[in-house]
């Protein structure tokens, strides 16, 4: 429609193609931002209503704007470069972050055909930008130059890289119903049955693991804050600090809407416009990881990675074997004959 | 494979304090560290040096009684227990029956406040967010009840040379009962979220291990020691006040780690409980005050009296040289001498184990450095 509309004011193609890309892109920076300013908010009110408290009631109604209200004065802070620091690393890292945080967005599908590039690898488009945020914590944790940092960082490369494989194992188990890596398809092959009901075990591994991917608790174990105070974040300030915070509910965003994508059966639903089913979707899994993150008490490192490489990936290993059985059980069924 | 030999690996200081969340005041743990692994410790403390005890020299023995306050800030009414009575010791007072029941239930209080303050923070250093509430909810009616006697809320002051401050008011009974009813809900609630948890236990049972022989050998004593096996409890073995009229069990664990040294915290505020609601059925009338000259002055000599505090035993070793201000004040505190084993516990844990094991000693740094 757009492309259309641009064409028909006698636009070059190549103008029309970045037009659109920018179209898209302020469309996914404006969602992104005004959801994570608007989590950070959730966040701290689903707290409060956990902990019998009452959270932010300040600023404007029901203190709404309170995060606003942070995001400005971080903003306005002083922004602090230690001296002993890798300078250059130390600059860079905070924008490093955010750039997967954003580009994942690409291949998520909001609606019919509300997807900014519906690319034949989308899935593992997703995947493969979504793991370079380790690169980026790990030159954050390096360039402060704190030992803090530097255990956070250390901590974060075991952790992330671990729960990499037995999230990547649990989406196989998706794709391999679908045939497809295109995430409108996935969504289109959701029509009938929720994949959450023909993959319950791997909608679990994917739930555990994608909580140890954006380190929430209980895996915060990167941040830590009784521990290692703010892990590789120790030594930022200011609206780097807010960068990493920024980008840490980008990820959970992210890793929701592709929950909702490959198990929830993306924006399809009754009665309502198929947005609105996505983003009801996606909020009810960011209140499960927040339910999850406000009950449970840090896990240990050891008990962490033990954890995945003894249960998890096995676990993950025989969904695959299973899921390959049932297919072809499903089409001797069908077909009649062996 | 051929084993990398090229590359080197070193050990690397960290200086956990004495600005940290975990440290719980100004408290400094050098940290020797192989990876994420602990391999040395070493305290440092000092941070909250006041003086007290030589500013007991200068003031007179009523005027020292807000001092002993500041000490373990989370059993004001404890400290302040174990001071009078030392000085009763000395200069041989009666203490009527009232006063001696009010002081028992205040000093129960206390205890059953300051577990709580511990089993919070305890759940907040494994990052148990929500289960802090729990407890701080409760203490939060305790405090309520302190009000209601003494008008403050942590540093109390309540109990005088001879007696206490003041009666309690009539609402404080039914209110007592009221608290002391909801109390087990309270503690169901936190069990169930907390004490009981898969990851809790994991991160808990099996830490910070110490045997009962090093524990005696570090002079460890109060909950910190019960977790270890040894039933040692001077309300039972050596009954001050009027300790030896109430039936209350010790509760005891027995392998001496992080998990234990929480559970038996659980464990200790339901005796509390119970002993509380002894005394408040047995509380007699009368005066709470006993005939105590205006001006005390203890005759010559000294006194040395100890209390099961809440983190174990608090000793106040009173020398009088006749006039009316101490000659000398020193105090036994339980943290201090508890934290001295925090070396051995955490040592070959990792991090997050040594901040467990820091939690569950439950120092109070107001006592550490006095």
């Amino acid at each position: 429609m757009l492309d259309a509309l641009l064409s028909s004011w006698g636009l070059p193609l190549w103008a029309v193609t970045t037009i659109r890309a920018l179209v898209y892109l302020l469309g996914v920076l404006a969602f992104v931002f005004l959801n994570a300013i608007y989590l950070i908010y959730l966040e701290r009110k689903i707290s409060a209503y956990m902990q019998q408290r009452l959270g932010p009631n300040r600023v404007g109604p029901r203190g709404i704007f309170q995060s606003v209200a942070d995001a400005i004065k971080l903003l306005c802070k002083e922004d602090i470069i230690p001296r002993e620091a890798d300078k250059w690393v130390f600059l860079v890292a905070p924008i490093v972050i955010f750039i997967p945080a954003i580009m994942v967005y690409a291949i998520i599908p909001f609606g019919p055909g509300m997807i900014a590039a519906d690319l034949n690898i989308g899935v593992f488009y997703f995947l493969a930008v979504a793991s370079t945020t380790t690169i980026a914590i790990l030159m954050g944790g390096w360039a402060g130059n704190n030992k803090y940092s530097l255990l956070g960082a250390m901590r974060t490369v075991a952790q992330m890289v671990s729960y990499e494989i037995p999230l990547v194992f649990s989406i196989l188990g998706v794709v391999m119903l679908v045939g497809s890596l295109k995430t409108s398809d996935i969504v289109a092959a959701q029509k009938e049955i929720w994949f959450i009901l023909l993959q319950p075990v791997a909608f679990l591994i994917y739930f555990i693991a994608a909580t140890a991917e954006v380190n929430r608790g209980p895996f915060d174990l990167v941040e830590g804050e009784q521990e290692i105070i703010a892990g590789p974040f120790t030594e930022f300030t200011a609206m780097r600090y807010a960068l990493f915070y920024l980008s840490e509910y980008t990820n959970l965003l992210s890793v929701s809407a592709l929950a909702v994508t490959l198990f929830l059966g993306g924006w399809q639903g009754p009665w309502l416009p198929p947005w609105l089913w996505f983003i009801i979707k996606v909020y009810i899994m960011i209140l499960l990881f927040m339910w999850v993150r406000w009950t449970f008490p840090r896990i240990r490192i050891d008990h962490l990675l033990q954890f995945n490489w003894k249960f998890l990936l096995p676990l993950s290993l025989v969904n695959i074997l299973g899921t390959g059985i049932g297919i072809k059980v499903y089409q001797a069924l069908m077909t009649g004959g062996w | 494979m051929k084993p990398n030999t090229s590359l080197v690996t070193e050990e690397i200081t960290l200086n956990m304090g004495p600005q940290h969340p975990s440290t719980h005041g100004v408290y400094r743990a050098v940290l020797t560290l192989d990876g994420e692994k602990v391999v040395g410790v070493e305290n440092v403390i000092g941070y909250l040096h006041r003086g007290i005890e030589k500013l007991a020299e200068d003031r007179t023995y009523t005027q020292f009684i807000p001092y002993t306050d500041r000490l373990d800030y989370l059993a004001a009414m404890l400290n302040n227990l174990g001071y009078v009575q030392a000085v009763e010791k000395l200069m041989g007072i009666e203490v009527p029956e009232r006063a001696e029941y009010l002081r028992i239930i205040m000093a129960e209080l206390s205890r059953i406040a300051s577990h709580y303050v511990m089993l919070a923070s305890m759940a907040l250093d494994l990052s148990g967010w929500t289960a802090w509430f729990i407890p701080f909810r409760d203490r939060e009616r305790i405090l309520d009840l302190f009000e209601m006697v003494c008008g403050s809320r942590l540093t109390l002051s309540y109990m005088r040379i001879g007696g206490v401050a003041a009666d309690i008011p009539p609402e404080f009974v039914p209110a007592l009962k009221s608290f002391l009813a909801e109390l087990p809900r309270g503690l169901e609630e936190f069990n169930g979220l907390i004490t009981n948890n898969e990851i809790f236990k994991a991160r808990c049972q099996g830490v910070g291990r110490i045997d009962l022989e090093t524990a005696l050998a570090y002079g460890i004593t109060g909950p910190n020691l019960r977790a270890c096996g040894l039933p040692f409890d001077l309300r039972k073995v050596k009954p001050y006040g009027i300790y030896d009229r109430f039936d209350f069990e010790v509760p005891v664990r027995h392998n001496g780690d992080t998990y234990d040294r929480f559970v038996i915290r659980v464990l200790e505020i339901e005796q509390s409980a119970r002993i509380i609601e002894q005394a408040l059925r047995d509380l007699p009338e009368g005066p709470i005050m006993a005939k105590v000259p205006r001006v005390i002055k203890p005759p010559q000599g000294e006194v040395y009296h100890q209390i099961e505090g809440a983190k174990g035993i608090l000793g106040f070793y009173v020398v009088s040289d006749g006039s009316s201000k101490p000659y000398r004040i020193h105090i036994h505190s339980p943290s201090f001498v508890n934290l001295g084993a925090f070396p051995v516990m955490a040592k070959g844990g990792t991090i997050q184990d040594a901040v467990a094991t820091l939690a569950s000693i439950d120092i109070v740094l107001g006592e550490v450095d006095r």
